[in-house]
């Protein structure tokens, strides 16, 4: 039984573009705050899961992926520990964390204690220089700064959801998801009430 | 007869929705974000679901 298609099931060609605009501009970066506030919002105010479920872009892509190129995912089930909660619950902890770093760095910039800094930093670690993606004074300097922190925590998370999906399952990203985990456990406190 | 169909482990699912995705029968239902709900009229049990989960929380069950 073919299923109809919907505009929402295109929605992965979006997280390439993404990706791809913040090469050439870092400031598109902020369009990944899309990411961030509208799951919440379908979550509080819907008490659901529908940008997981239906529009999220990049669990698209990794079960898009494998299915054009077949070698891209083993297929094989991830570790139980992976979708367990202690693990969920302390990336999300972990992620939390390093967003609020991101946000502190962008407070530095602000307060004129740091300089931008010209570069985006993959698996919390890795600096890579990307200067070429900003012109400085074209935007506030924190605006900037933002994006670049911004853009590495986007393109670390798409990089390790593309590691588990060629090591396990396509979406094993969602398993632990520090976005699926929080607004699951929203959807689960309103459900309680 | 025996029917097979699909049973979700509510404690492990992450609701992610990529089981509902899939199903060729739309016989699985995100219910309220919390986990994934399989009506069990609707399905025939193809296993679909319980390759596709990436937590692994879909079992393929028989009953009389």
């Amino acid at each position: 039984m073919k299923k109809k298609k919907h505009f929402y099931n295109y929605l992965w060609i979006w997280t390439i573009i993404y990706f791809a605009l913040g090469f050439f501009n870092i400031l598109f970066a902020w369009l990944g705050m899309i990411d961030f506030i509208l799951p919440l919002l379908f979550a509080v105010f819907g008490g659901n899961k529908f940008f997981c479920n239906k529009l999220c872009g990049r669990g698209q892509l990794f079960a898009v992926l494998p299915k054009k190129i077949k070698k891209f995912s083993r297929g094989v089930l991830a570790p139980r520990w992976l979708s367990s909660p202690y693990f969920r619950y302390g990336f999300l902890i972990f992620f939390m964390t390093m967003f609020g770093n991101v946000l502190y760095q962008t407070w530095l910039v602000y307060s004129g204690v740091n300089s931008v800094s010209e570069a985006i930093t993959l698996f919390w670690a890795f600096k890579i220089p990307f200067s070429w993606t900003y012109t400085a004074g074209s935007v506030p300097a924190w605006a900037a700064q933002f994006s670049f922190g911004l853009y590495s925590l986007m393109l670390t998370s798409a990089l390790i959801g593309l590691i588990v999906m060629f090591l396990y399952r396509p979406r094993t990203w969602c398993s632990f998801c520090p976005m699926g985990t929080m607004t699951q456990l929203i959807c689960k406190l309103e459900n309680k009430k | 007869m025996l029917k097979k169909f699909a049973e979700v482990n509510k404690n492990f699912c992450v609701s992610c929705g990529a089981c509902a995705q899939e199903c060729p029968r739309e016989a699985i239902n995100i219910f309220r974000g919390c986990y994934a709900a399989v009506n069990k009229d609707l399905c025939v049990g193809c296993g679909i679901c319980s390759r596709t989960c990436p937590a692994g929380c879909i079992e393929i069950k028989t009953e009389n």
